[in-house]
């Protein structure tokens, strides 16, 4: 696995900080935010891109895409996969982005809106594209199998991995690289998110009552992933299983959740897990910190596993890594995995009071050790679009 | 008779949700105007703009009626001093 957030450039440092309970959200620095209403960002910090590209190949590179192929590399390098020839054809590359390279396209627009020129920079739109981060990574490693990018806002890296799963699953590739990625600090897109009204002007209190919205985040996470048997007989190490994959659509409004969407993906994830609901010990949250997800997701849940409820450790690490839109799915899964191999469980940090509509086990504030051998990771998205992972120790 | 500050309003309702201007009154609900989360942050936005205020998130998030918005917008404008005005355009 790989992973660059805003609880660190690396696997280690970033679970360092998720077992700690510390969050990576503070003022956002990489922009002037003197015109925006909310000043706090979950931003990858201390990052030189140039330790990491030459200068030719960073002049095509958005940062987001620069997030995804950094997590892509720790992964490979993690994994001990090797591409040979004959692996390179059965690979599969699949991400997720929500917004791809916005900022590249934000100073394109820049230049021909505002500065009055006349031309924008030939490298906008393969910066820009969403797809750039798995072609990059495609690219880098010679991977030519199937390779593409899922955009479905919040949703994004849950169903890329779903469907990276359930090829290896069925046999169609032999390896997948799979995760999502993001980079969101452009001011034109603070802006729209600002009018929507739902990120916080302090920080991001997933299930708290006194929580305000979401704290947009940045970073990339990536898995290699590959059927159990091929992974044992080579001696990789093996973080964990992805052992099932639901997904829904609410089919209602392109901003409301409803409970029903959110709990239809639970059970198909369970279901494609072939789990009952009380096999499940941990869910990581989707957990935005909205009064509307997160008081919409207990009601899921509790439809969904009913009494179990009650034994459920749920939290939200949005609460720490922030909300990454197309990523988020991909460091949730991260820290889900870690959590089960660890054995303890990140907190919802940030959380202050109790609220009669979020009353779930939320784990606040401090991790807890525990033994956990199944755990679902939720991601429900703008547009109703819900994608559930399980996952096995 | 409503003022010019709500008459506007009520326009700006009735255009916004594409509702006939007499479905719109000074005492209706978002609820009754079939207005959810979404059109009501529109609404907001389109004030704002009309008005040239700023609503915060708090305060936006507050107004579910007609009378609620006119009354934070009268606010608004009263401490931006141009309430004797009426709107800018």
């Amino acid at each position: 696995m790989g992973i660059i957030s805003a609880l660190g450039l690396n696997l280690a440092d970033t679970w360092t900080s998720l077992r700690q309970g510390i969050p990576g959200i503070g003022p956002i620095q990489s922009l002037d935010i003197s015109k925006l209403r909310f000043q706090n960002g979950a931003e990858v910090r201390d990052y030189a891109p140039e330790q990491h590209f030459k200068p030719d190949k960073l002049d095509l590179l958005d940062r987001f895409a620069q997030f995804a192929l950094i997590a892509a590399r720790q992964a490979l390098a993690d994994s001990g996969l090797k591409i040979v020839p004959e692996l390179a054809g059965k690979t599969a590359v699949v991400t997720g982005s929500c917004v791809g390279g916005q900022a590249s396209q934000d100073s394109g627009f820049v230049a021909v809106y505002k500065n009055n020129s006349n031309r924008v920079h030939p490298l906008t739109i393969p910066r820009t594209m969403a797809n750039a981060g798995a072609s990059h990574i495609s690219m880098e490693f010679g991977i030519s199998g199937p390779v593409y990018t899922i955009s479905t806002a919040c949703s994004s890296a849950n169903h890329a991995m779903g469907q990276a799963f359930w090829m290896v699953r069925s046999g169609q590739v032999q390896a997948a690289i799979t995760g999502g990625s993001e980079s969101p600090f452009s001011f034109g897109l603070l802006k729209a998110w600002e009018a929507m009204r739902v990120v916080s002007s302090d920080t991001c209190r997933p299930f708290s009552k006194d929580r305000r919205g979401l704290i947009l985040g940045e970073g990339a996470a990536m898995m290699v992933l590959e059927p159990m048997e091929a992974a044992i007989e080579r001696g990789a190490r093996i973080y964990g299983e992805i052992v099932g994959f639901g997904m829904s659509s609410d089919a209602g409004h392109i901003t409301s959740p409803t409970f029903e969407g959110p709990a239809s993906a639970m059970r198909a994830a369970l279901l494609d897990a072939q789990l009952a609901p009380d096999q499940i010990g941990y869910i990581n949250a989707h957990g935005t910190g909205t009064p509307g997800n997160d008081q919409t997701e207990t009601r899921a849940i509790r439809e969904v596993f009913g009494a179990h409820a009650n034994q459920l450790a749920v939290s939200s690490t949005k609460s720490m890594h922030g909300h990454a839109l197309g990523a988020a799915g991909a460091l949730e899964a991260v820290a889900t995995v870690m959590a089960m191999r660890e054995k303890i469980i990140p907190p919802t940090a940030n959380f202050t009071t109790p609220d009669p509509d979020c009353d779930l086990d939320i784990v606040p504030n401090q991790a807890r050790p525990a033994e956990v051998e199944f755990a679902l990771s939720n991601s429900f998205a703008f547009g109703g679009l819900n994608a559930v992972l399980a996952f096995r120790r | 008779m409503p003022d010019d500050i709500t008459e506007k309003v009520l326009d700006l309702i009735a255009a916004t949700k594409r509702l006939p201007r007499e479905q719109v009154t000074v005492n209706s609900s978002f609820e009754e105007l079939g207005l959810d989360s979404l059109d009501a942050i529109n609404l907001i936005y389109e004030v704002e703009t009309e008005f040239d205020v700023s609503v915060s998130n708090e305060v936006a998030n507050s107004i579910t009626s007609v009378p609620q918005l006119v009354e934070k917008l009268k606010i608004l404008l009263a401490e931006s001093g141009s309430s004797t005005q009426g709107p800018p355009k």
